[in-house]
């Protein structure tokens, strides 16, 4: 095994056997996971499979009832402060301050990671998700889908190695799904892992190299999207998963 | 460690700057002691050497509650709007993340305070602008933070919210509440012997904190 | 989850054992309260309540101490099983709590002229009642039961750090007031009662922890049968 953290470890995501119980329901049911380094994973489900709980568990914001998971080689019980600054988060909660401005939310959460040259850093996120113009407003005054645009900057201010995203495309407009899909793809940045959770079966294809399904907290299906068209993918799901997307 | 502090530091201002902007916390704190002691007085009925006996009590009752109702909404403000998550995303040592909330607690419970207790000696006529006084009331207001802090950041995740707080924190700060209001007593008659009250504080305080810092990180994760 | 035979027969002979033991005990006490000892001259009948006092409120200190560390070791290892005997000795220390207020106030009628005073002790143990109970209220206000168990084992211990603070708290505030105790000179106790009063201990003890293990047994059987309900469904 190389040395954690270096730049030689190869599996940027390494989860065995995690399950997470919500009282007597299993909420993630012995999910096993394996994620190389700038590898992109589409992780599909029905409302209710486990899908954010998922992505809570590998944010370290959840503690799994069981199972382990490491992050470039680090484990999330030992280290998990080292787990947490590879990793770059968003979720159905933008986690901004409605208070603050886009640029003051960028640069307290800068501030948490430490990072160095914070201000160029800040300026240059803004601009990349199309929000510079009104970077002074407080975070209130945006829109849903301008806020999510935020909350993928914040996502990025400390430059994580892995990106977790659950539901990304929420709220956004066709030309910000573009920039989203050149974020993902590390096109307008550099390319870095990403798990990516959506309903949208043609955005897990085109934006993720693999897709997987999510059933009632198991995961019951992998494949590469190249193997796959979208009519064959929407036949896996509704026998795995029941219910049509 | 020095990335630590920059934390602390960071996270205290945030929270410092929220509140100028949203301002509901202090403003809440504020009107609801205000209101208290008048209440205190016109249901007491107090006057003569009455006051000098159960003043302290009422003081330290109208903080007390007054306190609990602002620390209460500090968690509840980043749990509902999902904040909480960010922050513990952050690579922050839970105890460092305890230490700046304790903080930005203590800063706003000073505020309510700089206000209250001048407004309390001129309501109650009772001289609690000296020294002795805001000794008791410093190391009284660190311990029901320190506590508050932390059974708060519990309740956050609750069902009960709010209601849970002073169930959590009533019972356990009473050596507290008592070692604040005869301190406080003891100041305003002069009394110079008596129980180390203020000694009680601080071992209070000190034990309280220990522990919390190393118990924060189960009180705050998922 | 479900029980071997081996274990489920090894754990129904020791309980058997202790239920007996308890039964034998408890008869042997009352015999050595009301008849062996001597009865007190001043105070009377009353003061054979007292044999009972102290052997709840040493189980009751007994449960919270065993509260205290389990909650220590939950913490560093969580585990259900560590959670349900933390659980189970906090409700036997709240419900010999409660016996220890009653008993007291029974015995402080005839003696203090009052069901109810505020004494320093029976201060302290009327909000070690308090804490305690908030202990076990806890868990039915968090939704995920498993930061549910955290949380109770964060109060488990705050609460039983708290519990010597709170009592020199109150003792240094009641000496502001009148006292309203006659002590009793302890010293000038009959052997015969000094033996009750340990004799008593033990057997409390024996009875608290035939309660404990049967909470406990009680919780797994619960457990598995909720198990068993989500798995057939
Ligand atoms: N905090 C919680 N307490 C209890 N149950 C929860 C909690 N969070 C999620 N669950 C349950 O876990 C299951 C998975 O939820 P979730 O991960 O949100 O699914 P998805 O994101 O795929 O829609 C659901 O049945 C949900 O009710
Ligand atoms: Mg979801």
């Amino acid at each position: 095994m190389a040395d954690p953290g270096t730049d030689d470890v190869d599996t940027a995501v390494e989860v065995q056997g995690i399950t997470k119980r919500y009282g007597a329901q299993a909420a993630l049911d012995q999910v096993d996971l394996c994620l190389g380094c700038n590898e992109r994973l589409a992780v599909l489900g029905p409302n209710g499979a486990g899908k954010t709980t998922l992505i809570a568990v590998l944010a370290t914001l959840v503690r799994p009832s069981a199972g382990t998971l490491r992050v470039m080689g680090f484990d999330s019980a030992d280290a998990p402060n080292e787990v947490r600054r590879r990793i770059g988060v968003v979720a159905h909660q933008t986690y901004l301050y409605e208070e603050l401005s886009a640029r003051e939310n960028l640069l307290f959460y800068g501030r948490l990671y430490g990072m160095p040259d914070l201000e160029a850093r800040v300026e240059m996120l803004l601009k990349l998700v199309d929000i510079y113009p009104r970077r002074h407003e407080q975070i209130a005054n945006l829109s849903r889908g301008m806020q999510q645009r935020v909350a993928l900057a914040r996502a990025l201010v400390h430059d994580p190695d892995v990106l977790l995203l659950d539901e990304p495309d929420t709220g956004l407009d066709q030309a910000h799904l573009d920039l989203l899909a050149s974020l993902v793809q590390g096109r307008a940045i550099p390319a870095r892992t990403v798990i990516l959770t959506t309903h949208n079966l043609d955005r897990a294809l085109e934006l993720c190299g693999r897709v997987a399904v999510l059933a009632q907290g198991r995961l019951v299906y992998q494949a590469a999207s190249a193997a796959l068209d979208r009519a064959a993918l929407r036949d896996a799901y509704h026998r795995l998963a029941g219910a049509a997307p | 460690m020095k990335l630590t502090l920059q934390q602390v530091l960071a996270i205290v201002q945030k929270d410092l700057m929220v509140e100028m902007r949203a301002r509901d916390l202090l403003v809440l704190m504020l009107t609801f002691a205000v209101l208290s002691l008048v209440i205190f007085y016109l249901a007491l009925d107090l006057w003569g050497p009455v006051v000098q006996r159960v003043g302290p009590g009422l003081l330290w009752m109208t903080i007390t509650f007054a306190a609990m109702l602002g620390m209460g909404r500090t968690f509840v403000r980043e749990y509902e709007r999902g904040t909480l998550a960010g922050l513990l995303l952050a690579p922050i040592d839970r105890g460092a993340l305890f230490i700046s909330k304790l903080l930005a607690n203590l800063i706003f419970l000073f505020i309510m305070e700089a206000v209250t207790l001048p407004m309390f000696a001129l309501l109650f006529d009772l001289p609690v602008l000296n020294p002795a006084v805001m000794l008791a009331t410093l190391l009284g207001t660190l311990g029901l933070a320190i506590l508050g802090t932390m059974f708060s950041a519990m309740a956050a995740h609750s069902r009960a919210r709010e209601a849970l707080l002073p169930l959590l924190l009533l019972p356990t700060t009473v050596p507290i509440i008592i070692g604040a209001v005869q301190a406080t007593s003891n100041a305003i008659s002069g009394v110079a012997d008596g129980p180390p009250w203020i000694g009680l504080l601080i071992a209070f305080d000190v034990i309280f904190l220990t522990l919390s810092y190393l118990l924060f990180e189960h009180a705050i994760e998922g | 989850m479900a029980l071997s035979k081996n274990e489920g027969g090894a754990r129904r002979w020791i309980d058997d054992v202790l239920g007996v033991a308890t039964l034998i005990g408890m008869v042997v006490a009352l015999w050595l309260i009301f008849i062996y000892t001597p009865m007190e001259l001043v105070q009377g009948a009353v003061q054979k309540v007292f044999y009972i006092h102290l052997a709840s409120i040493w189980n009751a200190y007994l449960g919270f101490l065993i509260v205290f560390v389990v909650s220590i070791l939950y913490l560093w290892r969580p585990s259900a099983r560590k959670d349900r005997i933390a659980r189970a000795w906090a409700e036997v220390g709240v419900v010999f709590t409660t016996i220890t207020l009653v008993s007291g106030s029974i015995w402080a009628k005839p003696i203090w002229g009052t069901y109810w005073t505020w004494d320093a002790r029976l201060t302290s143990t009327l909000i070690l009642w308090i804490i305690y109970v908030v202990y076990l209220m806890l868990r039915g206000f968090v939704g995920d039961p498993e930061r549910g168990r955290r949380y109770a084992a964060i109060v488990g211990i705050i609460g039983f750090i708290d519990v010597p603070i709170v009592h020199m708290s109150v003792r240094w505030w009641r000496t502001l007031h009148p006292d309203p105790i006659v002590a009793t000179s302890e010293a000038a106790l009959p052997a015969s009662m000094w033996y009750t009063v340990l004799y008593c201990i033990v057997v409390f003890t024996v009875l608290a922890l035939f309660l404990v293990r049967q909470r406990v047994h009680i919780d797994e059987l619960r457990e598995t049968l909720v198990d068993l309900r989500t798995t057939s469904s």
